[in-house]
């Protein structure tokens, strides 16, 4: 038998639309492929445009002493070495361009006095390198990607989900999925399909992701074959609003920090100066004076300990909670109002510059910033891991199957600095695009079979032949799959809960097999989750895989019982990928040897 | 220092009592729009059991629209549609009519409600019904692909940058700020009740052409378009567009009015038409 659906074809199918997945489609279009586009969500909503800080590129419009190869040492220290220095360089080098060219689209960033990109401070750059809108970058980012990308010839399938990638002989020949207003099944065949569908938070309970955020991209690939790396880093960011319950995880950008927000616990105090990482030590200012002139630009001044990397701050955060000193909705005090104290007309100033944190406490918390602190806590943010691609290229190990932006892994190692996002998005999107679009014209249609495509089909319509249920709602699952992973998988893991967490996520599994959906397929969210479960279960697994298996502390993965840090295991990466049995296999991956001139830079930036 | 001024936020009376991180609980009625019929069809919508449902639940503090209807997904309706995606008032996904007045569901407090009453949540009435809370919006971004795109003049530095001050950007900026919701077009007479959807771009789009004409590189013009294909003439500058955006754009005074002066300016000048015969 043979199931129904819409047919299309395109040489390069992008799956997302996201800054990653718009930025590949240019590209790709730009070499004369025909692209398709295909998201979850409407056009402009996926979760670039929640990014707020900035977009991090070494313009040196602010400080002349930025360059590239300070970039690429920032983002090796911040990543604790497990970045893959290829991708680290590619991206300090090329980052400046793809910003650059973002205002020929149209975007209009913040400015300096002379007229050129503002950039701004952020945790962990050495400089201020964040070029950014307000506290609305993403906004800008995506909406001119999307102006620009929709006159230059690509076709978009909005609300359109895609539930498996389809293979001719080993190689990627489309993929399959449904669009959300009707249900109607749709095949996508295409010579080369570039993945940018961003992270996973959705696997904990805590998290400034949204729904989207169920690690399609990575499940996708690795049913397909190829490999995921990195999985144990998630990072948490250090602060994410805790009040009201109903809001808990929303994100307050590292902004504040960046204009002068300190953080203390209940006692008033800042902590922060507590515990300064070795590693840091030199850069770090050692009293709340000198960090101050920091953040006003004084040019000899470290940055305060607030802007330390957020694996850091996020951990110091969860000690201040644990040993009593946290506020009243178990989290722990930012400020950005006391800056009153320093200059005139602050209330004015703090509205300016982070317009949408005043409006989102103001609106959400009934709070104002620019009188009173926050109250915040770490909250999951971002996806280090995902699927393990060529660094020049981004082909991953499936040929014609690329992924670019979050979803792929290799640029942050095990840490992510705030800016490096976006930046990511444009620099290896663009190589995404390029090379699928290249890949395309070199290989001729690749041919899907029908046998894969039914199978597909079936296994997505296949919860509408259960009964729905108490039990066995979607929702339900999702939501207990999310209170235990942060539980046993969250900040702070140990062996004992990890080897548990690995125990219910099998129950989980079982669970979701039977899930029923009640209802047709127009428009139906019941449905929508119960398959996005099946990719949020498979990367929880790979997340608690790598983490149980990384017997040391490094970067935004902590481990109670190995607390520091271990020379052995700072040599390799682990890489996941579906085995001959099914089952999920691990293996240590040596990282590349580095060449002796990046070997260099990093010295003498230390 | 400031440590010694310092009050933290959280022990403030009123807003977060005295039960820390306990949520008082109560009980409100959530009156929902069902089925695939849009609520203006009223005759069509009965007939195809399309309408209004009732969902009693339990509430806690803090609540916005948005958690309630996620609630009631979770516990009562799972196959009710509704479009989300950030939860902060930055994607404008989330645009229905609550109470009658267009707002973003993630932005709206439920103790800023009435709940002695069933808080009423419908889709905007404007666009075409998919189902439930979703609407078809797709007319949006047909309209967005007409409009002229950014035509940059010759950039001012080798380096491929232009040289612009920040209070020139500033105006730019605040049309930059929209986030398509679409509740300015929901709410515009001339799309909503006179369906002037082939002749009037809404005002969304007369923001997002006005952030155009006034971005300080474009060398583009779309003032033509404006008069003749956008129909910005039909705009009678009500105003209701500027009262319902989420983002605080002056659309009308600060977009509109200065572009329809700009058409004045191009077409009915006298000079100018006298000029533009004499070219001919
Ligand atoms: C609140 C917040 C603030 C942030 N601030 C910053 C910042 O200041 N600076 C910075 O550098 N980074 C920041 N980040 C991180 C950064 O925004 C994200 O990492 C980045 O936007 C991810 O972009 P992407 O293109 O990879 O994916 P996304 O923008 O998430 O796009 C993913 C796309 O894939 C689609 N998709 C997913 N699954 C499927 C499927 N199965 N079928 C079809 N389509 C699918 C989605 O619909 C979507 O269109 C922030 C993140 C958050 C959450
Ligand atoms: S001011 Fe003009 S565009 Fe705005 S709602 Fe009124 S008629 Fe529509
Ligand atoms: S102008 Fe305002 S109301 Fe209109 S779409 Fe933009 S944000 Fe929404
Ligand atoms: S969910 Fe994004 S604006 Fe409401």
């Amino acid at each position: 038998m043979s199931v129904a659906y819409e047919a299309h074809e395109y040489d390069v199918l992008v799956v997302g639309a996201g800054g990653a997945g718009l930025r590949a489609a240019i590209a790709a279009s730009a070499a004369g492929a025909k692209v398709g586009v295909v998201m979850k969500s409407l056009l402009g909503k996926a979760h670039t445009v929640m990014a707020e800080g900035g977009v991090a590129a070494a313009l040196a419009n602010v400080d002349e002493r930025d360059n590239w190869k300070v970039h690429f040492s920032d983002t090796m220290r911040g990543g604790a070495y497990l970045n893959q220095w290829r991708m680290a360089e590619l991206h300090a080098k090329e980052a400046p361009e793809r910003v650059r060219e973002l205002e020929a689209w149209g975007a209009v960033f913040d400015r300096t006095h002379d007229g050129r990109i503002l950039q701004r401070n952020f945790g962990g750059h050495r400089y201020p390198r964040l070029a950014h809108v307000g506290d609305r970058t993403g906004l800008e980012m995506i909406r001119t990607l999307q102006d620009h990308g929709i006159h230059r010839g690509m076709t978009t399938h909005m609300e359109t989900t895609l539930v498996a990638l389809l293979l001719d002989d080993g190689r990627i020949a489309g993929a399959i999925g449904y669009d959300r207003e009707r249900g109607r099944l749709r095949v996508f065949r295409a010579r080369a399909v570039v993945l940018a569908t961003g992270g996973f938070g959705r696997a904990f309970q805590i998290t400034s992701n949204s729904w989207e955020y169920t690690g399609d991209g990575p499940a996708l690939a690795y049913r397909a074959g190829a490999e995921l790396m990195d999985m144990e880093f998630v990072q948490f960011h250090p602060t994410g609003m805790v009040w009201p319950p109903s809001v808990r995880g929303v994100l307050v950008t590292e902004g504040v920090r960046g204009e002068g927000g300190v953080l203390r616990n209940s006692e008033g105090k800042r902590f922060m100066f507590d515990d300064i990482p070795p590693l840091y030590r030199n850069q770090t200012a050692d009293n709340p004076e000198e960090g101050w002139r920091y953040v006003t630009g004084d040019r000899n001044a470290r940055r305060p300990p607030e802007l330390l990397t957020r694996d850091h701050v996020a951990r110091c955060i969860v000690r201040e909670i644990k040993q009593g000193r946290g506020s009243p909705h178990g989290g722990v005090y930012l400020d950005i109002a006391w800056i009153a104290e320093k200059i005139p007309n602050a209330g004015e100033h703090i509205r300016r510059k982070l317009p949408s944190m005043y409006q989102q406490f103001k609106e959400l918390a009934d709070l104002d910033i620019t009188r009173e602190p926050m109250e915040i806590g770490p909250t999951t943010h971002y996806a280090m891991g995902g699927v393990r691609v060529d660094a020049d290229t981004q082909m991953s190990s499936v040929p014609g199957l690329f992924a670019a932006g979050e979803c792929a892994a290799g640029l942050h190692g095990a840490n992510r600095l705030g800016g490096n996002s976006l930046s990511d998005l444009l620099v290896f999107g663009n190589r995404a695009g390029q090379y699928a679009a290249e890949f395309a014209q070199q290989h001729g249609p690749a041919r899907p079979d029908e046998a894969q495509i039914e199978a597909a089909a079936r296994a997505a319509v296949a919860p509408f032949e259960r009964a729905a249920s108490a039990e066995s709602s979607p929702f339900l699952i999702q939501q207990d799959l999310q209170v235990m992973m942060q539980s046993h998988v969250g900040i702070v893991r140990r062996a004992d809960e990890m080897e548990q967490a690995l125990t219910k996520l099998e129950n989980l599994r079982q669970r979701a097999e039977r899930v029923g959906v009640a209802g047709n397929r127009e428009y139906n969210p019941g449905w929508h989750t119960a398959l996005d479960l099946r990719n949020l279960l498979l990367v929880a697994e790979a997340i608690t895989r790598a983490a149980l298996e990384r017997k040391e502390s490094r970067g935004a993965h902590f481990r109670e019982d190995f607390p520091e840090k271990s020379p052995e295991y700072g040599g390799f990466n682990q890489v996941l990928r579906r085995g001959g049995d099914g089952r999920m296999e691990l293996r240590r991956q040596p990282l590349p040897p580095m060449p002796a001139p990046l070997q260099v830079i990093i010295e003498e930036m230390k | 220092m400031a440590s010694a001024t310092f009050k933290p936020s959280g022990v403030r009376e009123g807003l977060h009592g005295e039960d820390r991180g306990e949520s008082k609980m109560s009980r409100a009625i959530f009156r929902i729009w069902r089925g695939a019929t849009a609520p203006r069809d009223t005759e069509r919508a009965s007939q195809s059991g399309s309408g209004f449902v009732d969902y009693p639940l339990e509430i806690s503090e803090g609540m916005v629209v948005l958690d309630a209807v996620h609630r009631i997904q979770a516990e009562q309706a799972p196959d009710l549609a509704v479009r989300w995606n950030c939860k902060a008032g930055k994607c404008g996904s989330c645009s229905a009519e609550i109470n009658g007045m267009p707002r973003l569901m993630c932005m709206t407090r439920l103790n800023h409600l009435p709940l002695d009453k069933p808080v009423q949540i419908e889709p905007m009435r404007t666009f075409p019904l998919i189902r439930d809370l979703v609407t078809d919006v797709s007319w949006n971004y047909s309209i967005k692909r007409r409009i002229q795109p950014l035509t940059p003049r010759p950039p001012d530095d080798s380096d491929g940058t232009w040289r612009v001050q920040q209070q020139d950007m500033d105006r730019v900026q605040e049309f930059r700020k929209c986030i398509e919701c679409y509740l300015c077009q929901d709410v515009c007479h001339v799309l909503r009740e006179h369906q002037g959807f082939d002749e009037f771009a809404g005002p969304r789009f007369f923001t997002h052409m006005a952030a155009l004409e006034m971005h300080p590189i474009d060398q583009g013009s779309r003032l033509k378009a404006l008069r003749e294909e956008f129909g910005l003439g039909l705009c009678n500058i009500t105003k209701c567009c500027t009262k319902v955006c989420p983002e605080g754009i002056h659309i009308t005074d600060n977009a509109i009015i200065p572009l329809k002066e700009r058409v004045v300016d191009e077409y009915f000048d006298p000079l100018r038409m006298l000029f533009r015969r004499k070219t001919k």
